[in-house]
């Protein structure tokens, strides 16, 4: 069972909504299927995300995959941390494997989003 | 997965064994294979530091018999086999009358009548196909014995204690690219110190039917000793490091062995004419158009296959492989550039989702276990 406070994509991204704040990261099963996740690159605070847009890459010993913004927004801070040390996010990709701060433009869109169950389901159905 | 991959992907002897290990499968050739078990870094960093076991029952094991089997390879492969002493191997490659190279091989002398061939097994048929063909006319048969013979890799500094109990092989006189026939937990086997790891290593061929009580005699003894079962992933990561090459990247139909840096395998004195030699000759002669170097990346991010490599504004070539290497614990690369760029320390840059990142030429190997880098 994923964390049920969160909003997923059909990506494997999550979002977390507190205020006008977003924190979004990439869900354990992303973190599981991509493997030992060796490098992340991220866009820099100030740049404006549509909602769907890539915002970086995260790179396995063997894979690059494309990240996506579950929401629109500017990026406000980004996990600095995943630089020296990016397999913090196979080791808690909830926690402290987080990858970016939105301010949040839409909240509706939120209904575009996938609820704890739906997104269970999602990685149920592989 | 469709119906139709579900038709065509084969299993090896130890499918049920890689599942039951938890390993993550992929199609690799057609074959069911493991990529990983748990993770690429343990798995690579257990062959470094202790030992790992392998399935490759997935490669092509193609046995030459006759009295004309050395000649007969000689003609058909660009080294020379017939100079190999019984029980001695070479690395080699198969090539295309114009001097593309369809496969590299590891060519065992079992006998003079008696020849191994092992070609990857994206390129088993072709191989056998092509080897059928080029030893028409000598006294010499192919057997192909790719669905008959498992084969199962032991390889890291650990591995002659932990194969060495188990087998009537003396592996302490078997010289690196040797081979023996013997027994391992009883079972007929030819032991070879091979691999493709930079590491010491054997590689064990059974009978298809035996390979199964063949891995779980080792298994076990490998994990005893600190080791783990390795899948694909981590032997990318490791011929990596030791700077080989893997066909489909560093070598295919449209490079020739001296563009790969692999010129002292082709033997143009030996005795006949053998395919490909015309062209081969030429390209000897002929100053190189390409040259495969390696590179460490020295800003952020990973190159990989295919991404393109710059000198100033000038595109040079294009990188083969690439990863972040667990031993050196930074980003490295092979490439093919123009040979006036691939001196190594000249600073070269990789377009990586179309930024420029600059990258050192370097001498390969990255790893070399007789040179270790230091502590860290």
């Amino acid at each position: 069972m994923v964390p049920t406070d969160l909003r997923y994509t059909k990506d494997h991204e999550w979002v977390r909504v507190d205020g006008d704040e977003a924190t979004i990261g990439i869900t354990q099963y992303a973190a599981d299927q991509l493997g030992d996740i060796v490098f992340v690159e991220l866009p820099a605070p100030g740049k404006t995300l549509d909602q769907f847009a890539t915002f970086g890459v995260v790179e396995s010993v063997k894979a690059v995959s494309d990240l996506f913004a579950p929401l629109a927004g500017e990026v406000t801070g980004t996990n600095e941390a995943l630089t020296a040390s990016p397999e913090l996010v196979n080791g808690d990709p909830y926690g402290e494997g987080w990858m970016l701060r939105l301010r949040v433009a839409n909240h509706d869109q939120l209904d575009d989003l996938l609820d704890p169950d739906a997104y269970d389901a999602l990685v149920a159905a592989g | 997965m469709n119906a139709a991959a579900e038709v065509t992907v084969q299993n090896t002897p130890l499918a049920e064994r890689h599942a039951a290990l938890g390993a993550r499968l992929i199609d690799f050739a057609g074959w069911l294979m493991p990529v990983q078990y748990r993770s690429i870094i343990e798995e690579h960093r257990a062959v470094r530091g202790r030992v790992g076991l392998f399935d490759l029952s997935h490669m092509g094991e193609l046995f030459v018999e006759g009295p004309e089997a050395g000649p007969a390879l000689a003609r058909a492969l660009v080294s020379n086999p017939v100079a190999l002493r019984d029980g001695r191997a070479q690395y080699s490659m198969i090539c295309a009358p114009d001097g593309g190279v369809l496969d590299d091989l590891i060519v065992y002398r079992l006998a003079e009548t008696r020849y191994l061939v092992v070609a990857n097994a994206s390129n088993a048929l072709l191989v056998s196909d092509a080897l059928a063909e080029r030893i028409q006319g000598f006294k010499a048969v192919l057997d192909d014995g790719s669905l008959a013979t498992g084969l199962v890799a032991i390889q890291g500094p650990r591995s002659i204690d932990v194969l060495g109990p188990r087998t009537d092989v003396d592996l302490a006189s078997l010289r690196y690219y040797a081979i023996a026939e013997g027994h391992v937990d009883g079972i007929d086997a030819l032991v070879a110190r091979t691999g493709y790891t930079g590491e010491d290593g054997f590689e064990v061929f059974v009978d298809w039917g035996r390979t199964v009580d063949v891995w779980d005699g080792l298994l076990p003894a490998v994990e005893e000793a600190g080791g783990l079962p390795i899948g694909l992933g981590a032997r990318d990561t490791l011929r990596l490091e030791a700077g080989m090459p893997l066909y489909g990247n560093e070598l295919d139909r449209t490079i020739n062995p001296f563009e790969a840096g692999l010129g002292r395998v082709v033997k143009l004195d030996k005795a006949g004419d053998f395919v490909g030699k015309a062209a081969l000759e030429k390209a000897a002669g002929a100053p190189l158009s390409r040259k495969l170097v390696g590179l460490t990346m020295e800003g952020r991010g990973i190159a990989r296959h295919g991404y393109p490599v710059f000198a100033g504004e000038r595109r040079t070539g294009t990188v083969t492989s690439g990863t972040q290497s667990p031993t050196l614990e930074s980003a490295i690369a092979m490439a093919y550039v123009a040979p006036g760029d691939a001196e190594p320390g000249t600073i070269l840059e990789v377009e990586i989702r179309e930024q420029r990142i600059p990258a050192r030429v370097v001498a390969l190997p990255f790893y070399d276990r007789r040179n270790p880098p230091a502590d860290g």
